[in-house]
Parts: C-alpha cells; sequence; structure tokens
C-alpha cells in the first residue's frame, strides 16, 4: 500500500500550513452550516432532509421518465437536449457548433460535470479558448490545477499564491490586497463575457416539468455567461433531473445552508428554452448535454443508486475528518471527500484506486450533514465488498481474506477462539515478562507495526474476561 | 437511524407507577464484545459491579464471541453474516441484552438488518433480538431509569462521543447525566466535541499515519480540557485515544464509562 | 450521440421498460406562514441589511422617484421599461437610458453604466431575495452589469418566502424564459475564504420599498 494516493496523503499531512488552512476553512464551513439549521432558525430542517431524499429516490426510480420528461419540456421551449455518452461527446458537440457558428470563445461557469470530463482542456486542443469565470475556477485553470473542493475550489491558495499566479500568467502587478485581486480578475473576465460566443454553464437541477435549468451561485458569473452570449450550452449529469419546479423550495432551502451556511445563494436563475419572442435579452440558442459518463453504472444496485442524490453541495467535505486532514487533492478524482470516496469507485472502477473506500473510519459525520440523507458509510461498506471481489478475481489480497476467514470460524467457535485468544496473549506477553516490543515476530506482523507507528498497545491482560466470570 | 424513546419493552419489563423503576431481580445478559473480553476484561467486570448494584441478575451466555462488526466494516459481508448468526444464536434467549459499546450495539441494532436483507427468516429474528438489545448508559438511563448508582470519584474527566454511539444511537446526554451524578467528579466538555478519534477498526492500521493523526487533533481537544480522565462508551476508541496519549506521553488516563461507575 | 442508447441503459438498469408511467412523486411540500405586512417588511429589513444591501421605504411612487433621482445624482443610470418604473417618474430622468429593446445596444448602456434599475415580480421578506422575470418589461442584464443595483418595488409584492412564491408560480416557465432570484449583492470568498463583494455582478444592491 504504498501508491499515489498514500503518497499524497503522507505528503498532505506533512505540510503544516495546508493542515491549518484546510482544517479551519471547512471548520469555518461547518459553522456557518450549523448556524443556518439551528432548531429556532430552520424548524423543519429535518422534515426538509427527508422530503429531499424521498424527491431524490422517486427521480432517481424512475429517471428514464423524469428524463423524457425534461426533453420534452425543453423542446416545447425552443431549446435542445442532446443526450451524451461520456466527454468525448461533449467535446464534438461543442466543437461542431462552435464550427458552424464561428465562435471562437467561449466562458463558462462553474461545473463539476465539465471537470469530470475536463472539457476546457479538449476545447483548448482543438483551438477554442474557454475561460471559467468563478473567481476560484478562474485561479484554478491559470494555475493548471483541478478544485480542492466542490464549492471552495480553491480554497487551498494564499493570498500570495494568487498574487504569484495573477503575475505570472496575466504579467498583472504583483498584488496581495484580496479586493484588488478579485478587482484584476474582475476586469479581465468582465472583457471575455462581453466577447464571448458561447456560454457554457452546469446545472444544479433539471426541473423535469418546466423544462427548465437551475443555476445556483454566488458571483453572477454564471448570470453572464447565460445573459451574454448568443448561445448558452448547459453540460448536466442525467442524475440532476427533479420533478417539478414546486420541489426547489425544499432544495433551494437546503442547498446553499449546507453548502456555504447562507438562507440562499446570491443567484439562483431559472432558465427554461432561449429567449423569448418580446424578451429582450438572453440567449438565441439553447443546449442541454445531459451526460452519462457512467452514471447509468451506479443504478443496478438499489442501496449504491443513492450516490446519485447528490445536489453537490460539499457539506460531507466539510464534516469528513479524513476530508480535513487529507486535503481534496489526494482524492485520485475531480470529487473529493465523502461524495468522492463512493463516486470514484463506482464511476471509474474500483480498481482505480482500490485503498480509497478505506480511508474512512466510518464515523458517520457525513451522513449526518448530507442534505438528501445518503448513507455514505453504507455505501462504502458495499464498495469495500466490491474491492475483495475484484482483488479475488486477481488473486491479489490473499492473506487479508484468509485472516477474515479464519475469523468467521473462531467467532463461530467459542472454545477455539478463546484458546485462540489466550494463546496471542501468552505470547505477546512471554518474552521476559516484557510486552510485544521484546517479541519482533509480533511486531513485525504488518497490522501491529502499523499500529505502534503511531501508538501504544495495552499490555493483553492475563486473564479473558470469561476466564475472571468462571472464577466468580 | 436514531431509535425512537421509549423503545417497547417485553411485559415483564413494566415501569411501576411509582418512581418509574423497573423490577431489579430481572435477568440482563451481557455481551462482554470480543474487544472487553480480550484486553479489557476489567470494563466487563465494572459494567457487572455496576448492574449488580442497581440490583440486576447477571448471565454471561458463555458461547458468545464477537458480533461481526470486524468482517462487516472491512467489506466481508459473508464472513460478518456467519458471524452475526452465531451472535443471534447465543443470545435469541435472553431477555436483555446489554453491551458496554456503543459501535458494536449499533451494528447489531442497525445493521444486522443490512446484512440479512435478503434473508426474511434471519431478518425477523434480527427484529425481535435488536429490540432487546441496550447500549450500557442507554440501559441504565431509558431502562433502569438511574441516574445517580452510587459512584464516587474525585477527578476532572471529559467525555469522548463515540460516533456510532452519537450518530447512529443518538446517545449524548444519557452518559453525561449519568457522570454528573458521580460523586466527585467535574465533567468538562471538550471543544469541538463528536469528532471521530480516528479509530475505524482496519482502517486503525490500513491508514495509520492518518488515523494517528486524527488521534491527535482529538487528544489536543482532550488536552484543552484539562481533565485527567477521558471517558467513553467505547473500548476501541479509548484504546485509539489511550495509545496515542500514552505515546505523547500524557499522563490523562481512559476509562470506560462503567470503571467510572464503578468508583466509589 | 443517440439519445435511444443512454434512456435503454438506465431503463435496463432500473429494471422498467420503455413508456412505462411513474407512480406519482411525492407531494409538493409549500408551507405558507401567516405573516403580516409589517413582519415582513421587517424580515426583508433584516435580511437584506445582514447581507450588506439596503432598503429605503417611500410612501409613494413619487417618493421613490425622488429617492431614486438623489442616488443617481450625476451618474449615468439605465432603467428597465417597468411601467412601474413609470410611474415612480424614474424612466424619465434626465441621465437614465431606459426604453431599450435590442440585446447589444443594451448591453453596450449597461457595461458603460454606473447604476441598473429595475422593477422586481416578487420579494421574499424571509431570506431578502428579489425576484425578477424576463420580459419586454425587464431585461437580464439591468440588474446584473452595473456596479449597483436599485430595485423599486411596491410593498404588496412582498412575499414571505419561496413556499408562497412557488404556490403563485407553480412553473415559472410558463411565464418566462428567465427567472432570477438575487439575493444581496454579489459576493465571493474564494480567497482564503475572505469576503468580497461586487465580484462579477453588482457590488451594492438597494431596494425601495413603496407604500
Amino acid at each position: 500500500m504504498a501508491g499515489a494516493f498514500e503518497r499524497k496523503i503522507h505528503e498532505t499531512l506533512a505540510d503544516t500550513r495546508l493542515q491549518q488552512a484546510v482544517y479551519t476553512a471547512t471548520g469555518r464551513l461547518k459553522d456557518s452550516r450549523l448556524a443556518v439549521i439551528a432548531p429556532h432558525v430552520l424548524p423543519d430542517y429535518q422534515e426538509l432532509r427527508a422530503h429531499a431524499h424521498l424527491l431524490k429516490r422517486h427521480t432517481v426510480d424512475h429517471l428514464d421518465h423524469y428524463l423524457e420528461k425534461f426533453q420534452r419540456n425543453v423542446e416545447s421551449r425552443g431549446g435542445q437536449v442532446v443526450f451524451c455518452n461520456d466527454g468525448a461527446e461533449v467535446t464534438d458537440f461543442v466543437l461542431a457548433l462552435a464550427k458552424k457558428r464561428g465562435a471562437r470563445l467561449i466562458v463558462k461557469s462553474k461545473s463539476m460535470t465539465t471537470e469530470e470530463v475536463d472539457l476546457n482542456e479538449h476545447l483548448e486542443h482543438h483551438g477554442l479558448e474557454s475561460v471559467e469565470t468563478d473567481l476560484g475556477e478562474y485561479i484554478l485553470q491559470l494555475a493548471h490545477e483541478r478544485p480542492y473542493h466542490i464549492v471552495a475550489p480553491a480554497l487551498h491558495k494564499t493570498r500570495y499564491d494568487v498574487a504569484e499566479i495573477l503575475t505570472r500568467r496575466l504579467n498583472a502587478p504583483h498584488e496581495t490586497k484580496i479586493e484588488k485581486q478579485t478587482a484584476i480578475a474582475r476586469a479581465v473576465l468582465r472583457q471575455k463575457f462581453l466577447a464571448a460566443d458561447i456560454g457554457i454553464s452546469g446545472a444544479n437541477f433539471l426541473v423535469a416539468d418546466s423544462g427548465a435549468v437551475v443555476l445556483v451561485e454566488n458571483e453572477g458569473n454564471a448570470r453572464l455567461a447565460t445573459t451574454l452570449p448568443k448561445i448558452h450550452i448547459v453540460v448536466a449529469g442525467i442524475e440532476k433531473v427533479i420533478p417539478r419546479a414546486q420541489d426547489l423550495a425544499v432544495f433551494l432551502k437546503l442547498l446553499a445552508r449546507s453548502a456555504t451556511g447562507q438562507l440562499l445563494s446570491v443567484y439562483t436563475s431559472f432558465l427554461s428554452g432561449p429567449r423569448r419572442a418580446g424578451e429582450i435579452d438572453g440567449p438565441d440558442e439553447f443546449y442541454v448535454l445531459l451526460l452519462d459518463n457512467g452514471r447509468t453504472k451506479l443504478l443496478p444496485d438499489s442501496a449504491k443508486r443513492q450516490s446519485l442524490y447528490c445536489i453537490r453541495c460539499g457539506a460531507c467535505l466539510n464534516a469528513c475528518p479524513v476530508y480535513r486532514k487529507i486535503g481534496g487533492h489526494s482524492f485520485p478524482w475531480v470529487y473529493s471527500g465523502p461524495i468522492g470516496a463512493i463516486l470514484t469507485p463506482q464511476f471509474m472502477g474500483v480498481s482505480r484506486e482500490p485503498s480509497l473506500p478505506f480511508a474512512s473510519s466510518l464515523c458517520g459525520a457525513c451522513a449526518e450533514v448530507c442534505p438528501v440523507k445518503i448513507d455514505i458509510p453504507r455505501v462504502l461498506v458495499e464498495l469495500r465488498a466490491d474491492v475483495h471481489q475484484s482483488e479475488a478475481r486477481q488473486k491479489r489480497n490473499r492473506l487479508e481474506k484468509l485472516a477474515f476467514r479464519l475469523f468467521r470460524w473462531l467467532m463461530q467457535h467459542p472454545r477455539a477462539y478463546e484458546w485462540a485468544g489466550r494463546l496471542a496473549a501468552s505470547l505477546a506477553n512471554s518474552a521476559d515478562g516484557g510486552w510485544m516490543r521484546r517479541v519482533p515476530v509480533l511486531l513485525n506482523v504488518g497490522p501491529v507495526r502499523a499500529w505502534l507507528s503511531q501508538r501504544d498497545l495495552p499490555p493483553p491482560p492475563s486473564r479473558s474476561f470469561r476466564q475472571l466470570w468462571r472464577q466468580r | 437511524m436514531r431509535r425512537a424513546f421509549p423503545r417497547i419493552w417485553p411485559n415483564v419489563w413494566v415501569r411501576d407507577d411509582e418512581g418509574g423503576r423497573l423490577d431489579m431481580s430481572q435477568r440482563v445478559a451481557l455481551f462482554v464484545t470480543c474487544m472487553v473480553d480480550q484486553l479489557f476484561p476489567k470494563i466487563g467486570l465494572a459494567m457487572v459491579e455496576v448492574l449488580e448494584r442497581l440490583g440486576f441478575r447477571i448471565d454471561f451466555p458463555e458461547a458468545q464471541t464477537c458480533c461481526g462488526q470486524p468482517a462487516f466494516n472491512s467489506g466481508y459481508p459473508e464472513e460478518a453474516r456467519a458471524v452475526a448468526r452465531h451472535f443471534l444464536d447465543v443470545f435469541e434467549a435472553s431477555e436483555a441484552i446489554v453491551v458496554p459499546s456503543g459501535s458494536c450495539t449499533a451494528m447489531i441494532i442497525h445493521h444486522f438488518a443490512e446484512l440479512f436483507e435478503k434473508d426474511p427468516t434471519a431478518l425477523a429474528r434480527v427484529k425481535q433480538l435488536s429490540e432487546r438489545v441496550w447500549e450500557f448508559s442507554q440501559f441504565l438511563t431509558v431502562v433502569a431509569g438511574a441516574g445517580d448508582v452510587g459512584a464516587h470519584l474525585e477527578d476532572v474527566a471529559t467525555f469522548h462521543d463515540g460516533c456510532h454511539a452519537l450518530r447512529e444511537l443518538g446517545i449524548q446526554s444519557a452518559a453525561r447525566r449519568l457522570l454528573r451524578h458521580v460523586r466527585g467528579l467535574e465533567l468538562r466538555e471538550m471543544e469541538p466535541a463528536g469528532e471521530c478519534c480516528g479509530f475505524g477498526g482496519t482502517f486503525s492500521v490500513k491508514f495509520a499515519e492518518l488515523s494517528g493523526a486524527m488521534a491527535r487533533t482529538k487528544i489536543e481537544a482532550i488536552v484543552r480540557t484539562g481533565a485527567n480522565i477521558v471517558v467513553s462508551l467505547d473500548p476501541s476508541c479509548l484504546m485509539q485515544i489511550q495509545g496515542v496519549l500514552s505515546r505523547a506521553g500524557l499522563k490523562i488516563r481512559g476509562l470506560h464509562l462503567a470503571e467510572v461507575l464503578a468508583s466509589r | 450521440m443517440s439519445p435511444n442508447a443512454i434512456l435503454d441503459a438506465v431503463r435496463a438498469a432500473l429494471g422498467r421498460s420503455e413508456k412505462e408511467p411513474a407512480p406519482d412523486p411525492p407531494p409538493v411540500r409549500l408551507r405558507i406562514p401567516d405573516v403580516s405586512l409589517e413582519s415582513r417588511i421587517a424580515s426583508m429589513t433584516t435580511s437584506v441589511e445582514a447581507l450588506a444591501g439596503r432598503v429605503l421605504r417611500a410612501p409613494t411612487p413619487q417618493h421613490a422617484g425622488r429617492l431614486v433621482r438623489e442616488r443617481i445624482a450625476n451618474q449615468n443610470a439605465v432603467a428597465s421599461n417597468s411601467p412601474y418604473l413609470d410611474e415612480c417618474g424614474i424612466r424619465g430622468l434626465p441621465n437614465v437610458h431606459s426604453g431599450i429593446t435590442k440585446p447589444d445596444e443594451l448591453q453596450k448602456l449597461c457595461a458603460a453604466a454606473d447604476v441598473g434599475i429595475t422593477g422586481v415580480d416578487y420579494a421574499l421578506a424571509d431570506t431578502g431575495t428579489l425576484v425578477v422575470l424576463s420580459s419586454p418589461y425587464e431585461a437580464r442584464m439591468i440588474s446584473l452589469l452595473p456596479p449597483a443595483h436599485l430595485a423599486v418595488m411596491a410593498c404588496s409584492r412582498l412575499l414571505t418566502g419561496l413556499d408562497e412564491l412557488f404556490t403563485l408560480l407553480p412553473d415559472p416557465a410558463v411565464a418566462s424564459s428567465s427567472m432570477v432570484f438575487i439575493t444581496g449583492p454579489s459576493r465571493t470568498a474564494d480567497i482564503e475564504q475572505i469576503l468580497v463583494r461586487g465580484v462579477h455582478g453588482p457590488g451594492e444592491i438597494v431596494i425601495i420599498l413603496v407604500g
């Protein structure tokens, strides 16, 4: 176990500045969330969560029905829906459209879905300019990094990092005041918005009954990207659909609270198709690309299917004691934290990073804060079993499997269990009345060594409870 | 995930009208857990001491071993099912089963049902049995209606919420109420409370460095309280916390709630 | 890019057949509290001010017009085509551009303006939110491009919150291609979680409640 994942964990744990930054930032987000879900502020918080879960479950269980409905309604409003299997199909669509319309410049608002398929890189590879316009995402695009956190993408960057990036990439004056850095980015991006041919956004929700796309943001970049260019392309995962506009009353109360501790984000846009007759502004063309990219693989198993309920609020990252230690870039794919630990193996296959589902103490903090009540620990445990199955096919990790077979046998045979326990204890206590440190053989057993690398182990008692009980 | 209180209890356990207390002469079966049996027998003895002090008669079904949680959490459901079946066999006849561990209790009353989702016969047995399984502090407060159990300990303590006790069993105030009734004991809350100690079973050895880092953050919170004792409902959390305290050369002791309540 | 391939895969995974209907979704959950107008105004004011926006009261439309004139003195403003702004005498003010119907022209004016003035369809008192639907009267970019946004509205448009809005507008797509909720000035906290206002949208928001 010393792959890239373990190495990055080790590096992050050793970086004291980063440790402090991630712990403080997630701690603040955690506290902000707690303040706005408190019973005196939102008395029906738990009811809303339960309802949101039911809505998501219903929609995902009948996903084909709602996707068709969504498609029909988008088309009736003059938009077009395109189903895409993967990132290549998304890129192809955008390239073909750009070519047909003579478009060169694309402004993008923050979207985890397009991060999944590295859309910017692919478009730029084909000669288009595709600019991220969310401040954090823009900084990361300039730095060629991927988001550190679902809602706070540049959480790991200091103002000094940002100053360096802006100077190096934009030839901007070296500026360490955050207000001024923001103004520099605003000025550059404003020119991009005014000149852009195409705006690409993600979607927080797709409303089936309305044929509408809902975007939630704080900066206004998503509004600009979907208002000024003549063409608006939405790239969204197929799981984003909800039945009715009225269900937003439930989801919107949960999303911003869980994500940033706001009652509502600054801007929520409800967009249904291109500009209509008589309306003054807005795009002339409106496309929704519905992306599979592995999502259908999550549907067959009714327990694991709930991974698709996620509304990308990031609350589980902030609550997770593992994420708060290892940060976002230790994770092997764009999604980090608890949700990343269940999405990545299912989207990419468990062998992409087989140890990922095991990197959790199963403390349940993620499930506790999830606004749509995804039982993340349960999915993790199921994925662990999937990893074992895939390992068994490759005849890997056989010693552990043997150990658990032995465990199973011992625990069904109380006498053997007792005898084995006493044997281990006497071995540990044997050498010179000392403890394991003096028994090199035992010390070298992998798990014992790993345990002792961090902490001490109590000497085993001379008698087990059952022996003491018998003596009573 | 949280159970509703009060739970339905077999008729023999109906509270009397006076003090809300139960017939204390009833028999209670101990499931001490494999960890207490093999590594921390004194926790088991302390639990026996407290329950007997309250007038309960104790059974210890000797065929008991483990609840299967290590296999379940590690992704070995087949192995976990076999061990869980053994547990069902051993405790089927017991009227009330008391467990000195929040996470083993949660395993039995929540995750057994997941294990036997596709086996209606076993699932019915699980439902019957899980109604009678109690984490130690819950048993004392909810079933026995106890507050003061006659304990006495002159010291300063802080309480560590085990993740499964807190989030799967909803235990927060029960253990604290019992601790506040201990004569001489000052209880100080750690800040933040409710964060994982980093144990997590095989996680503690598969990701030892990470697990250790989580534990060190935990003990920083413990140290800030100035307490000499950290109390928990879970032997596994205690093993982790005590192990890191000891490695750091700190003199703070880890004690199970039963050990505190057994002190006089 | 065949639409059927993905839908077929979804159906196969869910064990559903083509055109199989879905049962009714869980019921709509909308709860409208009973809140007096005075409380709604108080709540709107508190919420907007908590976000560093401002709420001004005007007893009459004419009074609102005067407030706007004072606020935009010596500045260059763009106003929407809202009849309510007419009623307040705002669209005819000398330094106000209004009546524009061409998007390119409007974009140029908004990009250069100091202030954008709009009416609103509704406001949500519990969160301090403005609700604006795109129409021949309200363009999207007036509340977006200029660095300051002035919104003028009658108190009667003040709803309790999201639940009441979605009761009145069960499907906003029927009325418009765009409905936007505006809750305070544009903001970011992307660098070191330090709050900065006006990153892309207006950094200043003033709401004039009339009546």
